[in-house]
C-alpha cells in the first residue's frame, strides 16, 4: 500500500516536472519504515558502492543483468535508501534489482535488502565533511558484511583499504581493477604499520593484510581470468576507470549466473550512464560533459580531456552532497592543463581559480558553467565538473534539449 | 637567508599527513617566493626517510589517526627539534598541529607528542567540530582576518608557553574556549584547512619575512581576494544580518 502510495506522488511529481523517483521514495518510507525490506524480499538483489564509478558500474551491471529477465536499478544516482525504495517500487514485477549505494549508507542498506552480491568498487577521500574519513566507512562496511554471512561480496584486489573491508565477508571474488589513487592507502587499515607496493602487489609489513590473488583483472582493454582466458571489451564508454568498472560488473553477473562473453557483449551497448560523457549543444558548441567527484576522480578525469587547442571549462561546486571543503582541490593536479584555454565556473569557482593559479594555470572565472562555455564560442569544448556542478549541467541542457 | 639562497620547504609525510589538502601550503609559499624572484624547492618526505637537516620552513598537514601516529613515530628522532633551534619555520595543521604538542590522542589511546608547542590534545568532543573557521589574529602578528575550514575531534589545551594564533569569530577552534591555533618563536599550529596559506595570503607572507629577514614586496592576489571575501560573508554572514537586525531595532529607541 505504501509502496503504491509512493508511486502515485512520484507520477505527480513527475507531471508536476520534477524528478520523480526521490519524492516518491520518500514519501513510500514516510508511510512504512520497513518499505526498503519488503521490496526487497524475494528478489535477487545486488550492491554497488565505493567512491569513484557506483552509477556507471550500477549502470553495466542492469544491462548485463538484463539479459536474463527484468531488471529495476537506480542508474540515476539517487543512491540514498529513499532512492532504492523509488527504483525497487518503479517496477513491482521485476526479480531482480541493481542498486547504487551511498558509501555511508551501505551498512543499513545491506542489513535491510539481504543483497545476493555486493560490489565494493574502490574507497578515497571525498567529502570528508560528511562521511568522516576513509577508514571509518572501511570499519562500518566490515560490521555490516559480517552480519551479513548471505552476501558474496565483489572486491577491488587492488585497493588495499576495500580489501580489508571485504575481508570480513563470508565468500568473496577478487578482481584486479586497478587503483591508481594510493595516498589513503599508505598505511595498512587492519594495524597501522606502512604498506609496501612493489608494481602492482602490495602487502603490509607487518600483519597479513595482502593483495589477494585475483579471479578476474583488467589488461588494457581485457579482462583476464585467473586461467588466462581473455575476454575484449569494446565499450561506448572512454577510459581505463570505465574498464575497470566493466570488470567489477562482469564478476558480478558471473556470480548470479550471466557468463562473462554474455555481460561484457550487453555492457558494450551501454553509451552514457546519467549524462557521463553525454555530447550536448550549448549555444554554438558541443560540449562532453565529464564527472569527478573527489582527487582519485579527477585524476582519471585529467587524463580523459581531448588535447589542446580544445578548450576545459571546470566546475566546482560545495553542496552537501559535494563535500562542503573544496580544499581536495590542492590533491588534483591541476598542473596538467597548464598552457591550456581553462574557465574556472561553478558555485567555487573561486577556490579553482586560487588554485589555478598557484598551479600557474591562465584561467578566465565565469561561474555558470553553461554561459562559461557560451564564451568560450569553441566549436568542441570538454566540461568537467564535481557532483551537483554536473547534475545542473545535466538538468539544464536537458530542459533545453 | 642561507648562501645558496634556494628556499628549501620541506611538506613532512605528505602520504600520511595529507588527507586534507595541506600539501597546497608547501605549493603556496614555494610560490610566493619564485613571484618575488627568489629560488625555492618543495621537498616532500615520505615515511622512512630522515628529515633534511637543512630546510627553512617545515610543513606539516591533517591526516587519520593510524597515519597520524605513524607520523608521530617517524618525527619522533628529534631532526624537527633541531631544526626549530636553529631557526628554522614550522607551519602545521590539524593532526600535525597535534603532533607538535606534548601529547595527543587516536582511538587506542594517547600518544607522545614531539613537544615543540606547549599544547595537549587528550580529550575528544563528543562532535566533531567541521565547517568555516573564522579568527582574528593576535594583533602581533599584523595579520588581517584568517579564513579557513575545521575538520576534528579532538580538543586541544594550550599551555603558558604558547599563545593562540587568535580568537574564533566563527567555528569552534582549539576546544570551544574561543582560542585557535598555537605560536610560539616560529613555531606556529592550526586547525585551519583550506589549505590555510592559499585563503590567508598574509599568513604565508608573515612565515616567509620571517625566514627572508625582511617584509616581502607585494604579488598580485587578485583571485585570492576574491575567494576570502566570498568565504567570510559566508561563514559571517549569520553574525553579520543579525547585527544588522539589532540595528534596526534599535533605531526608534535612540531616537
Amino acid at each position: 500500500m505504501a509502496a503504491r502510495a509512493g508511486l502515485a506522488v512520484a507520477y505527480g511529481s513527475r507531471l508536476a516536472g520534477h524528478g520523480g523517483s526521490v519524492l516518491g521514495g520518500r514519501v513510500t518510507l514516510a508511510l512504512d519504515a520497513r518499505a526498503l525490506p519488503r521490496l526487497s524480499e524475494g528478489r535477487t538483489i545486488a550492491l554497488v558502492s565505493g567512491t569513484n564509478g557506483k552509477t556507471t558500474t550500477t549502470g553495466l551491471l542492469a544491462a548485463a543483468l538484463g539479459t536474463g529477465g527484468s531488471v529495476v536499478t537506480n542508474d540515476s544516482g539517487a543512491n540514498l535508501p529513499y532512492g532504492l525504495v523509488a527504483a525497487l517500487t518503479a517496477d513491482l514485477a521485476a526479480g531482480t534489482a541493481v542498486l547504487e549505494v551511498d558509501e555511508g549508507a551501505l551498512p543499513p542498506v545491506v542489513a535491510a535488502t539481504r543483497p545476493a552480491v555486493v560490489v565494493l568498487l574502490n574507497l578515497s577521500r571525498d567529502q570528508l565533511d560528511r562521511y568522516g574519513e576513509v577508514r571509518m566507512i572501511a570499519a562500518r562496511w566490515r560490521g555490516a558484511l559480517a552480519d551479513a554471512p548471505g552476501a558474496h561480496v565483489v572486491a577491488n584486489a587492488d585497493d588495499p583499504i576495500v580489501v580489508w573491508a571485504a575481508r570480513a565477508a563470508a565468500s568473496v571474488t577478487w578482481v584486479g581493477a586497478g587503483q591508481s589513487w594510493r595516498e589513503d592507502a599508505a598505511t595498512c587499515p587492519a594495524c597501522g604499520h606502512q604498506l609496501r607496493w612493489d608494481g602492482a602487489a602490495w602487502a603490509c609489513g607487518s600483519c597479513d593484510l595482502a593483495r589477494p590473488e585475483p579471479a578476474l583483472s583488467v589488461d588494457g582493454d581485457t579482462l583476464v581470468s585467473r586461467r588466462g582466458e581473455r575476454i575484449a571489451v569494446e565499450l561506448r564508454l572512454p577510459g581505463r576507470c570505465n574498464v575497470a568498472n566493466a570488470a567489477m560488473a562482469a564478476a558480478a553477473a558471473q556470480h548470479l549466473g550471466v557468463p562473462t562473453a554474455r555481460a561484457v557483449a550487453a555492457m558494450s551497448e551501454t553509451t552514457e550512464v546519467a549524462g557521463r560523457y553525454r555530447v550536448v549543444r550549448v549555444g554554438s558548441s558541443l560540449a562532453r560533459l565529464l564527472l569527478a567527484k573527489n582527487p582519485a576522480g579527477w585524476v582519471e578525469a585529467l587524463d580523459l580531456l581531448r588535447p589542446p587547442p580544445l578548450p576545459v571549462v571546470v566546475a566546482i561546486n560545495a553542496r552537501v552532497a559535494d563535500g562542503r571543503d573544496p580544499s581536495w582541490l590542492w590533491d588534483v593536479p591541476f598542473e596538467r592543463l597548464r598552457g591550456r584555454s581553462v574557465v574556472a565556473s561553478g558555485e567555487r569557482a573561486a577556490d579553482l581559480a586560487v588554485r589555478l593559479r598557484y598551479a600557474d594555470v591562465e584561467h578566465e572565472t565565469c561561474s555558470d558553467p553553461l554561459d562559461a562555455v557560451r564564451g568560450l564560442g569553441a566549436p568542441a569544448v570538454d566540461l568537467a565538473a564535481n557532483y551537483t556542478a554536473f547534475q545542473g549541467v545535466v538538468g539544464a541542457t536537458a530542459r533545453a534539449g | 637567508m642561507p648562501a645558496d639562497s634556494v628556499v628549501g620547504i620541506a611538506l613532512l609525510h605528505p602520504e600520511l599527513l595529507g588527507t586534507y589538502g595541506d600539501g597546497g601550503n608547501a605549493l603556496v609559499l614555494a610560490q610566493r617566493l619564485r613571484w618575488r624572484g627568489v629560488e625555492a624547492e618543495v621537498l616532500p618526505v615520505h615515511a622512512g626517510e630522515p628529515v633534511p637537516s637543512s630546510c627553512e620552513l617545515y610543513v606539516l598537514g591533517g591526516g587519520e589517526d593510524a597515519p597520524q601516529a605513524l607520523a608521530a613515530a617517524e618525527l619522533g628522532d628529534g631532526a624537527l627539534a633541531r631544526a626549530v633551534d636553529r631557526g628554522a619555520v614550522v607551519f602545521a595543521v590539524c593532526a600535525g598541529f597535534q603532533i607538535l604538542g606534548h601529547e595527543f590522542l587516536i582511538a587506542e589511546g594517547p600518544r607522545p607528542g614531539l613537544g615543540l608547542l606547549d599544547c595537549t590534545t587528550v580529550r575528544r568532543a563528543p562532535r566533531r567540530a567541521v565547517g568555516e573557521l573564522v579568527v582574528e589574529p593576535d594583533a602581533r602578528l599584523g595579520l588581517t582576518t584568517l579564513t579557513g575550514y575545521e575538520n576534528h575531534a579532538g580538543l586541544t589545551e594550550l599551555g603558558p608557553d604558547v599563545r593562540p594564533l587568535g580568537r574564533v569569530m566563527a567555528g569552534a577552534g582549539n576546544a570551544g574556549d574561543g582560542r585557535e591555533g598555537a605560536v610560539v618563536g616560529r613555531v606556529v599550529g592550526t586547525y585551519l584547512h583550506g589549505p590555510a596559506l592559499a585563503r590567508n595570503p598574509a599568513l604565508a607572507d608573515l612565515l616567509l619575512s620571517w625566514v627572508m629577514g625582511r617584509e616581502l614586496a607585494p604579488v598580485d592576489d587578485g583571485d585570492v581576494e576574491r575567494l576570502r571575501h566570498e568565504r567570510l560573508a559566508a561563514a559571517l554572514g549569520r553574525r553579520a544580518r543579525l547585527r544588522g537586525w539589532r540595528r534596526r531595532v534599535a533605531i526608534p529607541v535612540t531616537r
